[in-house]
């Protein structure tokens, strides 16, 4: 492939303890899953006690360039290659994270999370196509996922399921706390 | 509900009212609890439904995902049965649904086999009207088509470049970069829609059509240069697209030739723009492509330092650690041109993220004038305490060199480092201090005085044994000189009173250097010695009983107690070993029999024997490779150096033996081959020495077994598959000697030229056994065979390489001869220098002048009927150097006029060779290499000669390789 183009090596999203949520390797030198779980363990060893909770934060090491950030109990990650330009990265993260926050209505926690597994992986899969950048628009990354704009044929209440189910489950949750 | 009950049918997303408290407060709790490959793949079975619930098949689909996501694998069974159900799914109209189904097909694809199943499906949402679906099966089918089916759907992608909807265009152009790869020559029709798609207001579009413009251009650098001109002339208004296009620009600029003088470079004005640009990416991409020129000037530099130094106090630590890198790295080359950021760099020391604060003050410390050393120590000293070891490590590094450039400031920066030894840190920091502190004080002669002192401090509290060998070590050889000696007495013997076994030797060694070399101190340190004599270690004890004596006179008086020993330690080596083999173990070992220092050091006493004639070899290798160090023929001038080097230790063998007389002179002798495993009873190395019509095959053998005795030892050849070569005479040797070399030889008679071969050889010896008591060896002995590794001869072993490395030895009295031999090449080299590292630079320097017109002159000299030509596929290979390189090692010949370094990036290059060949035929060599888009290297060898075996001697060598 052309190497003058801007990729990216890998997607991963941890949680608080490091273990995998869902990852998506895009360079070749991450061929199994044991060098995948090393390097999920390194980053995460050297990422693990900095605040990324404000901004996004970045580290170098071995040959990677990994730009990180942290929501509710989950750490969001990419890693481009030593001489990527950062703010690419960084744009891809951004992307990663604020359309998964937008999807999950600001509730982004391990437990949401899984329990909408499907659209992280949408997610992962409208940002970067095999390592390529497909788009770094948060809100159009979002509507994507959500299929907004295949209607005619979509019943009203499928559109409308994640909605209903935060709001819901934000109702329960401020009863719970009073 | 406990998570327990949680089995793997429950539904992924719980329902919208089913969420009880209990749930809640599972602290473990996971829709995946105890999910199970097997039941998930039973599940599947929905898929073949008639009646579909979408919600529960994408919450299937999610855990397949799941699962493979946490490292599970499908066989190619059950991969393929998911994937035949899951196209079942096309049927149902649900989106979400459908999207799943899409990402479920990439992930889960069996094989090629399979597609075919899917494609018709894919195919019709390709031309549905939502424009979702249309990006999607355009995704989807690209990733999973093979060329033949993608010639079929070419039609509808080739449209869907220029789609209305940016989704869609984006989709295939992204797909189309992937394909390129195998399936250039389609893709390549479309470029009038890319071109047009190049243009859209969509960033995205933009963005991959510019790659994909690129991808198609890659391999023509005339083609690419055009693309940027045109791109940079358009209206090129998405960020990602403006980044590629200032990648293209300083792709273009290091390709093309710096212009004379001070002519502008073309396209800066473009970077330079690209700096005004609204998107930060692009800002940082023109800025960095700016430093990254190749011998950018400061006037260039300075506004892309000047965006740069705006990003440093930026709040996102992005966009702080891009520029400080980005600065780091411009210091190194530019120091002058970053300091104008040292007021915002400082501000980064405390920085919250560690590499920035680190990068900070590495480049604080290059830029630093001396004035502001003592400001920056400070600032750092607050910082140490909280920054782990490894950065530790980089910034007392940093502070090493500070030191080194302004010698005016060693004492604060001393001040600092023993400040940083005093604290806690673990071995690699201490060790990085200590040997700061000793180049230091070998460097500045300013600082020996308080290092040592510093230094001293450190031992009295350091839990390192080996850091605290050698800061004793180094006492022992500075202390005495200082201005007071009997200053460091007192650590030293504190080491000798509480330290482990291993200190208090060193601390015995250096205390007696002070006695030695210090006379008011001699009574002292005896005195002190004395009490080391009932140490309870040996090696102390024994230390303390030599030192006190020759502090007495004797055992070769106190001048032994630190000899300065300025020996070639592999010849030391070799002598040794000679002399612990030799019988006569009587006489003393004289120390004067070593060659003093490594350059004088070549050529080694021809009774040394094998042994110290291959550590000297080695050592000329070493030498050579050193000395050409960063060259670009590091590896070959090396190897042709220690080549050389065998050449001038073997002749002197060869005619000590009247019998090679006739032979005429010697043209090469090859590096000894091992023909026993190593351990074995026997130790046999063969040599083979070229002559221009014979080959003698040397065989060093030494017998390692004292019950032993070997006698009327020679070497049986089986010439099978030799069939050139003739036996002619055979030397043996008398009598095998016990761990000492001793030769005999086997000459064969060949014709001219150039013949390979492959001989077994077989070790033929009579034994006899010694009788244990009397150590006399039996009368009588019977014959025996010892099966040895084969000989090979290959066309290389009679290629000697010419130019350079011939001069290299020029100490030894055959290369002269060589010289001569080639006068075209060497006439204007200088008179044979002795030392190696003056020879590879006036080599180097005598070589280049000589321009074109030489090689060119040789080459036109020689007969253009003898002229060989043929083309070589060497297969894929990384990089143009390493494949000349090889060649060359492979050839074992010359580069002439400096050919044999690559240009940076060249794709095509053409190196020139000379090399003699027996018979002092000369053969010239000119290889082109080309190297195509997908890194393929293509060679031409086209040879001439003295003679026409000679160039085909060339092409023989290259085939057998």
């Amino acid at each position: 492939m052309d190497t003058t183009c801007p990729t990216v090596k890998s997607l991963i999203v941890l949680d608080s303890e490091g273990r995998r949520i869902a990852v998506k390797y895009f360079a070749p030198e991450w061929g199994t899953v044991s060098s995948q779980a090393n390097y999920e363990k390194s980053v995460f060893a050297k990422t693990s006690r900095t605040n990324a909770r404000g901004e996004a934060e970045i580290i170098m090491f071995d040959d990677y360039l990994v730009v990180y950030k942290c929501l509710g109990d989950l750490m969001f990650y990419v890693t481009g290659s030593l001489n990527e330009n950062e703010l690419i990265l960084y744009s891809v993260l951004q992307a990663f994270y604020e359309a998964t926050s937008t999807l999950l209505r600001q509730q982004v926690d391990k437990k949401t999370v899984l329990e909408n597994l499907d659209l992280l992986l949408l997610v992962m899969d409208e940002i970067v196509d095999g390592g390529l950048i497909l788009e770094t628009d948060p809100q159009t990354v979002a509507s994507r996922v959500s299929m907004r704009g295949a209607d005619g044929e979509v019943p009203i209440t499928e559109q409308t399921f994640s909605q209903a189910f935060a709001s819901a489950k934000e109702h329960l949750a401020r009863s719970l706390l009073k | 509900m406990a998570a327990t009950a949680q089995d793997s049918l429950a539904p992924l997303r719980s329902g919208e009212g089913k969420k009880d408290e209990d749930r809640e407060e599972e602290t473990e709790y996971s829709p995946f609890y105890g999910i199970e490959k097997g039941a998930v793949l039973q599940e599947a079975r929905i898929f073949h439904d008639p009646n579909l619930d979408p919600r529960r098949c994408s919450q299937v689909i999610t855990k397949l995902l799941y699962l493979l996501h946490q490292g599970e694998t499908f066989t190619k069974k059950e991969a393929s049965d998911v994937f035949f159900a899951a196209t079942k799914l096309f049927q149902a109209k649900d989106p979400h649904l459908r999207r799943m189904v899409y990402l479920c097909i990439k992930d889960i694809c069996p094989g090629s086999d399979e597609v075919i199943i899917v494609t018709s499906s894919l195919m019709k949402d390709m031309n549905s009207r939502v424009e979702l679906y249309r990006s999607n099966a355009v995704r989807v089918l690209c990733q999973i088509v093979d060329g033949q089916l993608l010639a079929q759907i070419e039609r509808y992608l080739k449209q869907a470049v220029v789609d209305k909807s940016p989704v869609v265009a984006a989709s295939v152009l992204v797909s189309a970069v992937h394909l390129i790869k195998h399936n250039g020559e389609i893709i390549k029709r479309w470029v009038n829609e890319v071109t047009e798609a190049a243009q859209s207001r969509q960033p995205m579009v933009q963005f991959h059509a510019v790659a994909l413009l690129h991808a198609l251009r890659a391999s023509d650098r005339l083609a690419v240069s055009k693309l940027v001109t045109q791109l940079t002339r358009a209206q090129v208004k998405s960020p990602l697209a403006q980044c590629l296009l200032v990648r293209y620009v300083s792709q273009v600029i290091a390709d093309s030739q710096p212009g004379p003088g001070g002519e502008s470079r073309p396209f800066y004005d473009y970077l330079e723009g690209c700096l005004r640009h609204k998107s930060e990416s692009v800002i940082f991409e023109a800025a960095r492509a700016i430093c990254n020129l190749r011998d950018v000037t400061a006037r260039e530099l300075t506004p892309a330092i000047t965006v740069l130094q705006l990003f440093l106090s930026s709040s996102k630590p992005v966009l702080r650690f891009a520029a400080v890198r980005t600065l780091n790295k411009v210091a190194m080359s530019h120091p002058m041109a970053v300091t104008n950021c040292n007021i915002d760099m400082e501000s980064l020391i405390s920085d919250q993220n560690r590499s920035i604060a680190t990068l900070a003050i590495t480049t604080l410390l290059k830029t630093g004038s001396e004035g502001s050393v003592d400001k920056l120590l400070k600032q750092i000293g607050g910082f140490m305490s909280d920054i782990g070891d490894d950065f530790k490590v980089v910034v007392v590094g940093a502070i090493r060199s500070l030191a080194l450039k302004f010698p005016a400031k060693q004492r604060a920066l001393m001040g600092f480092l023993a400040s940083v030894l005093r604290e806690e840190g673990g071995f690699e920091y201490k060790k990085a201090i200590v040997q700061a502190i000793l180049e230091l004080i070998q460097e500045i002669p300013d600082a020996r005085e308080a290092g040592l002192g510093h230094l001293c401090e450190f031992i009295e509290d350091c839990e390192f044994t080996f850091l605290s060998v050698q800061v004793l070590a180094l006492l022992g050889r500075e202390g005495p000189t200082t201005k007071e000696p009997a200053r460091y007495i007192r650590y030293i013997y504190n080491r000798i009173i509480l330290e482990n076994a291993t200190v208090r030797a060193a601390a015995v060694s250096a205390l007696a250097s002070f006695g030695a070399r210090v006379p008011e101190l001699t009574a002292r340190v005896v005195v002190l010695l004395k009490r080391a004599l009932y140490d309870n270690d040996d090696e102390v004890r024994d230390r303390a009983t030599l030192h006190l004596t020759q502090l007495g006179g004797a055992a070769g008086g106190p001048e032994a107690i630190c000899p300065s020993l300025q020996l070639n330690l592999a010849a030391m080596e070799g002598a040794l070993a000679a002399y612990l083999a030799s019988d006569d173990t009587q006489q003393p070992f004289d120390v004067s029999t070593v060659p003093k220092a490594a350059p004088e050091a070549k050529l080694p006493k021809p009774q040394g024997g094998l042994m110290a004639a291959a550590a000297a070899g080695g050592t000329a290798a070493a030498a050579g490779g050193a000395a050409a160090g960063g060259a670009a023929a590091a590896g070959s001038a090396g190897g042709a150096g220690a080549a050389a080097g065998y050449s001038s230790q073997y002749e002197a063998i060869i005619k000590a033996r009247p019998e090679f007389a006739s032979l005429g002179p010697l043209f090469k002798s090859c590096a000894p081959v091992r023909l026993t495993e190593e351990d074995t009873e026997y130790a046999i190395h063969a040599v083979k020495h070229v002559f221009a019509e014979h080959l003698v095959l040397q065989f060093d053998c030494t017998n390692t077994i004292a019950e032993q005795c070997l006698e009327d030892v020679s070497v049986m050849l089986d010439l099978a598959e030799a069939p050139e070569f003739e036996a002619e005479t055979v030397l043996p040797l008398a009598s095998m000697p016990l761990n000492e070399v001793g030769q005999c030889f086997s000459v064969l008679r060949r014709p001219a030229g150039i013949s390979a071969g492959k001989m077994g050889c077989v070790l033929k010896f009579t034994v006899k056994e010694i009788d244990p008591s009397t150590g006399e060896a039996e009368e009588e002995g019977y014959e025996d065979e010892y099966q040895l590794e084969d000989v090979e001869v290959s066309g290389s072993d009679h290629i000697r390489p010419l130019g350079l490395a011939n001069c290299q030895c020029s100490a030894s009295p055959n290369i002269r001869l060589l010289c001569s031999a080639d006068s075209l090449l060497l006439l204007l080299l200088p008179p044979p220098h002795h030392q190696l590292e003056d020879v590879e630079v006036s080599g180097s320097d005598y070589i280049r002048p000589l321009g074109l017109g030489n090689f060119r002159g040789a080459w036109e000299s020689l007969d253009p009927a003898t002229e060989r030509e043929d083309d070589y596929g060497l297969g894929p290979r990384e990089a143009l150097q390493d494949t000349v390189e090889t060649v060359m090692g492979i050839l074992g010949m010359h580069p002439c006029e400096g050919t044999e370094a690559v240009p940076p990036n060249a794709r095509s290059h053409t190196v020139l060779l000379a090399g003699q060949l027996p018979g002092d035929v000369r053969a010239l060599v000119r290889l082109s290499f080309g190297m195509g888009a997908d890194g393929q290297v293509a060679m031409k060898v086209v040879s001439r000669g003295d003679s026409e075996e000679a160039s085909e001697a060339v092409h023989a060598v290259i085939q057998e390789a």
